[in-house]
């Protein structure tokens, strides 16, 4: 591949003169396609997350479609309309529970592949990523065929069993990338120096993971959050917080949801931002 | 097998990682265990269910919803005959949304990852906007594009007084809004493998490039891009999939034209209990997009390896 070619050029010319500077400024026009591209993308990205949280001051009556004024009064009392704080209590209970066992499963999954060669690991491999590759509404559908048939009556247990199967994958594919990075000699040397497997494990390659294993954490967590398909699938008279946003965009979504919706994506934002620096600053200091 | 080297190219799936001096076998599977025994309950055997059920025919007789096994293979001809409208739009509005997202989210990644090299902040601030629509419920982001694409919103009325669209034209309830839509729930998805793999390119390469006398467009065709297919294969495959089983766009944001293959398993499964019809429009977009993207990758892993 040139690839290779070029770097072997590279390593032999190191300083040379610039490109003619006719050519530097016919890709300079090139060069501002990106940041406007950008830009646009970032607007379009932002604009329906403004008009989210835009509408939840407004001073709506029964629909929440037209602006017609400022008041604060969602903010006050979010719980004020019926149902939605249930709503996301429910989707909280969901995200954590799901979350947990499915970073369990899959972190395991992910050291068992990216670590260990052994037989059936082709169709282990096959196994994780074909829940990623089918759609949501086909998982949906098959979880909610398996439930009837075994007549389990749909509610709460039925869309935290689905919510960790979706999530298992994901978690794999984000922890596996942390596990590919890992030098194993670092565990070969704890058991130089006379660590246990266990000990190896727990002092050596779990911190060296958590970051992997936290963002596949966080991930879960916002895809089971999420998640309106396979849960309207599996969740009978169950509601969650996309659930009800749903149900009640016909006859009108009160602006408590955008109160809770704006909420969520602050401390979310907060969260991410504040992890960003400490790792920013981290890496600095190194 | 070259399915999941496509989604799941993490940062070099190292098999140097893989110490020789690991050969029993033992821990793999205690490891494995758990996991895939769960996955093997709640995605293999339903996957299974809905095959089966997919073959059952009405009890005689009985009431609505009432079904007994049975291997009526008939039920795909009818659902097929019946529902390949809907399922040749839903691939058409994904392929046209996926197409959408990647000239979009291929210059944001670009952006980030490239031309923000060396700025580690500004590259965190860039990723967390385009991770920032996560946050909020997508199905609130969604209704609030259809109060931006309404008849009276602003937008609206901009077009129309530029006349990019007839005095009469609207936004919403229409395949336009739907595609946009689609697009704009991916887009994510899209943009942040790309980001993962330009990130990783060595900028020696691209500087080797202009060193060779190659411009600015010749180096990115001949030495970025290339490098960067991974990410674009798996940002593709990440809008292509979610986007062709989606009917929330088409439900908010459509009309009556726009319906997709989703709503109408959704319909069947819920409004009038056909459970077979349900289960074997399932597999068939099941299957349909197995084969559109094991060809894909077919195709775009032998240009990859140029």
């Amino acid at each position: 591949m040139s690839g290779t070619t070029a770097a072997a050029v590279t390593a032999g010319v190191t300083a040379r003169p610039d490109p003619p500077a006719a050519r530097a400024a016919r890709w300079r026009i090139g060069e501002a396609v990106v940041p406007i591209i950008a830009t646009l993308a970032f607007a379009y990205l932002l604009v329906p997350i403004v008009y989210t949280v835009a509408f939840s001051f407004n001073d709506s009556v029964r629909t929440n479609l037209v602006w017609r004024g400022f008041t604060l009064e969602a903010w006050r009392n979010p719980c004020g309309a019926p149902q939605v704080c249930r709503a996301l209590v429910n989707s909280l209970q969901v995200g954590l529970i799901a979350t947990a066992v499915a970073t369990v499963l899959g972190t395991l999954i992910a050291i068992a592949l990216v670590r260990y060669r052994f037989r059936g690991r082709a169709l282990a491999n096959l196994l994780v990523f074909l829940p990623m590759s089918t759609p949501e509404v086909v998982l949906g559908a098959a979880l909610l065929a398996q439930f009837l048939s075994l007549r389990v009556n749909p509610g709460f247990g039925t869309v935290v069993l689905a919510h960790v199967m979706f999530c298992i994958s994901f978690v794999v594919v984000t922890v596996k990338a942390r596990v590919a990075t890992l030098d194993p000699r670092l565990e070969e040397a704890a058991a130089d120096l006379y660590a246990s497997p266990v000990q190896a494990f727990w002092r050596v390659t779990f911190p060296l993971l958590l970051p992997g294993i936290a963002a596949a954490a966080l991930l879960a967590f916002s895809l089971s959050f999420d998640d309106f398909i396979i849960t309207n699938f599996n969740s009978g008279s169950f509601t969650t917080f996309p659930k009800f946003v749903y149900v009640s965009a016909t006859r009108g979504i009160p602006p408590q949801a955008n109160v809770i919706g704006s909420a969520m994506f602050v401390l979310a934002l907060l969260l991410v931002v504040a992890v960003q620096l400490v790792t920013v600053s981290r890496r600095r200091r190194r | 097998m070259s399915i999941v080297t496509a989604i799941g190219h993490g940062p070099g799936n190292a098999r140097a990682a893989t110490s020789p001096a690991r050969a029993a076998r033992g821990p793999a599977y205690l490891l494995l265990a758990p996991g895939i025994a769960y996955l093997g309950v709640f995605f293999v055997i339903p996957v299974v269910a809905l095959l089966v059920t997919s073959l059952y025919v009405p009890v005689p007789g009985g009431d609505v919803g009432q079904f007994q096994p049975a291997f009526e293979w008939q039920n795909y001809v009818t659902v097929l005959s019946t529902y390949w409208p809907h399922l040749v739009r839903s691939f058409g509005y994904a392929l046209v949304a996926t197409l959408a997202a990647l000239l979009i989210g291929y210059p944001v990644a670009y952006a980030i990852a490239v031309r923000a090299r060396g700025r580690p902040f500004v590259q965190a601030m860039l990723l967390v906007l385009v991770i920032a629509p996560f946050f909020t419920s997508f199905i609130l982001r969604t209704i609030a594009w259809k109060q931006i694409l309404a008849d009276e919103s602003f937008v609206v009325a901009a077009l129309r007084a530029v006349q990019l669209l007839p005095p009469d034209g609207r936004l919403t309830a229409t395949a336009f809004a739907v595609v946009a839509g689609l697009t704009y729930n991916f887009l994510p998805f899209m943009t942040l493998p790309i980001y993962a793999s330009l990130e990783r390119l060595d900028p020696r390469l691209v500087e080797a490039g202009g060193d060779l006398y190659a411009s600015g467009p010749t180096t990115f065709w001949r030495v970025t891009l290339p490098l960067s297919m991974p990410g674009v294969v798996s940002g593709t495959l990440l809008t292509f999939i979610p986007a062709s089983g989606d009917f929330v766009n088409s439900v908010l944001l459509g009309n009556n034209g726009t319906t997709m293959i989703g709503q109408v398993i959704d319909s069947r499964f819920f409004k009038v209990s056909d459970y077979p019809g349900a289960a074997a429009l399932s597999v068939v977009l099941m299957v349909a997009i197995l084969l559109l993207v094991t060809s894909y990758i077919r195709r775009a892993g032998t240009e990859d390896l140029l």
